[in-house]
């Protein structure tokens, strides 16, 4: 369990992180949402004892960082956002030394044949990191965070830099790890963090701004019914038969996308899904829909929605339906 | 602390470093020892360690320049400052490391012995004063060399400002000889590295020398762990 109460840190006059509290329990993966420089990383670093807060507490397991490092820190796995790799060495080595850095004391060999097999790195186990590529590097990181099975383990920012299908593999990986281990992972890509986690932290400027499941999050942002259409036909006739459908309150003419064929931004109204009754519309008024797709939040839309519907730091219960 | 010891003398040997200082070290004491036989003469002490000093002043910081600095660089540090090991352990680790090559470097001095042993009976107590003198001075170099590379990421300024620093060190006297003022002449004296290593290579081991050596690597060692955790608190 990682206990984070009233954290500040201040770099000079700016604040980095400014008065966070939030809980990981046992068996949780925590998701830490934000844009790049909201203090994702400060906030990993100091729960990790790399730098330390300016006040404020962090206690794993019982053990306060700053009163028994050695002892919070062996409960933590941590990859950094640039995996820590000593990129002259081959990955064997480069485990064998963090497993006696770290003072494990399971058996050596298997331990670490275990993690190699956990994190698909078995057959590059000779080889010199510095040849890995990103992904391999990336994995090679993940394996050293799991060495000695700590109870908490902490990634910043997992998948940066990987390949569609090495993102995959990797939020399938993190999923595992979150049957035995409290997870805590940052993103700043709101659908990875819907994808892997059960709860959701939003920290934007240093500030904690949401604290809820990601099922009230989803809910919360589902009720986005912006979409964009592709239609071909008259722009005149299709705006204003898109226009008297229920529900619509506001049509854009987007780009030409081909000959009689135009691109429409059309915003709903909260709660009402229009689709429907837009392709009825459509095909009433022989214009065909060649296209339909619903716009996806963008993290800042996000954080005004989150931040709008919910003024406070939301419960863990399910409020986010009423907004 | 260990496995700090055994990565970082895996990674001198797996970089040219090691070898490269080695050979150096190998090379000059191997020229003042040929010059010694052409002279007739059987003082290993007083002619090849005397003269080493120079050669160890520059040769110290390229083992050193690295040590700490390369881990900022490569964010390696993370992984060190968040497992569960203090930086006491973390910087003496690194120190030790560097202190077993400067030791391989030493290894020289014994053949060099047994050579001598075969011509005329060897002083064994001022060989073994200035075997103890030249590891007490290389410490302290290493030390403060390890020093110098937690203030900078790039391991070529750690190199050229622990080199400089050799340099003034080496120039101390020298310098010391054209100051009037008595008060300032007596400090810089006492902290002088060549007067205490002459002391030891002329077969004098005074304790006073010896407390000056370990204090100063204490000392630098100390700092180095502060610069460490000041980092993580600004």
């Amino acid at each position: 369990m990682v206990e984070v109460k009233n954290l500040v840190k201040r770099y000079g006059d700016t604040l980095a992180v400014d008065d966070v509290s939030f809980t990981a329990e046992t068996g949780e993966i925590l998701g830490f949402l934000g844009p790049n420089g909201a203090g994702k990383s400060t906030t990993m670093n100091i729960i990790t004892g790399y730098i330390s807060s300016s006040s404020g507490t962090v206690t794993i397991d019982g053990c306060e960082i700053l009163d028994d490092p050695e002892g919070a820190k062996s409960k933590i796995g941590y990859l950094p956002e640039i995996p820590p790799l000593y990129i002259d060495m081959t990955v064997r080595k480069y485990l064998e030394f963090m497993f006696s850095l770290k003072r494990v004391t399971l058996p050596k060999r298997e331990h670490i044949d275990e993690v190699c097999a956990v994190t698909k790195i078995k057959d590059v186990q000779n080889r010199i990191i510095k040849h890995l590529s990103k992904g391999y590097r990336q994995r090679v990181g993940l394996a050293q965070a799991l060495l000695g099975n700590p109870p908490v383990i902490i990634l910043d920012e997992p998948t940066v830099g990987l390949d569609p299908k090495q993102i995959i593999e990797m939020r399938n990986l993190i999923k595992g790890l979150g049957k035995k281990h409290t997870v805590i992972l940052s993103s700043h890509v709101l659908s990875e963090v819907q994808a892997i986690c059960d709860r959701v932290i939003i920290i934007n400027r240093g500030k904690l701004v949401a604290d809820s499941s990601t099922s009230s999050l989803s809910q919360n942002l589902s009720r986005s019914n912006d979409m964009t259409l592709r239609v071909v036909g008259a722009p005149t006739s299709v705006l204003s038969a898109l226009r008297a459908v229920e529900g619509v309150y506001k049509v854009d003419k987007g780009q030409k996308t081909g000959d009689n064929c135009c691109e429409y931004h059309v915003y709903s109204e909260r709660d009402k899904d229009t689709s429907k009754a837009i392709f009825y519309a459509m095909a009433k008024n022989n214009t065909p829909i060649v296209m339909m797709r619903g716009n996806e939040l963008s993290l800042e839309e996000a954080f005004l929605r989150v931040t709008k519907s919910e003024p406070h730091i939301a419960d863990k219960s399910e409020r986010g339906g009423k907004g | 602390m260990g496995a700090i010891i055994k990565r970082e003398i895996g990674a001198y040997f797996s970089s040219p470093i090691a070898y490269v200082v080695i050979a150096v070290f190998f090379f000059f004491s191997g020229w003042y020892f040929r010059v010694m036989l052409e002279n007739d003469s059987s003082s290993l002490t007083y002619l090849v360690i005397g003269p080493m000093f120079v050669i160890v002043l520059f040769v110290l910081p390229i083992l050193t320049m690295r040590l700490l600095s390369e881990e900022k660089r490569q964010k390696t540090d993370q992984a060190l400052l968040t497992a569960p090991v203090s930086i006491w352990r973390i910087v003496f680790g690194k120190f030790i490391a560097a202190e077993i090559i400067f030791l391989c470097c030493m290894a020289i001095f014994v053949p060099m012995t047994i050579v001598i042993a075969f011509f005329t009976a060897p002083t064994w107590g001022i060989i073994f004063c200035n075997i103890i003198g030249m590891i007490l001075l290389g410490s302290s170099l290493i030390s403060i060399g390890v020093f110098i590379s937690s203030l900078t990421e790039s391991q070529v300024v750690a190199a050229v400002v622990g080199i400089a620093v050799g340099m003034l060190i080496y120039m101390l006297d020298t310098i010391n000889s054209g100051i009037q003022i008595d008060f300032l002449k007596s400090i810089i004296s006492s902290v002088s590295f060549m007067t205490r290593y002459t002391n030891f290579t002329s077969g004098m081991m005074n304790l006073a020398d010896i407390v000056f050596y370990l204090s100063v690597t204490g000392l630098f060692l100390f700092f180095t762990t502060r610069v460490i955790d000041r980092k993580r608190w600004s």
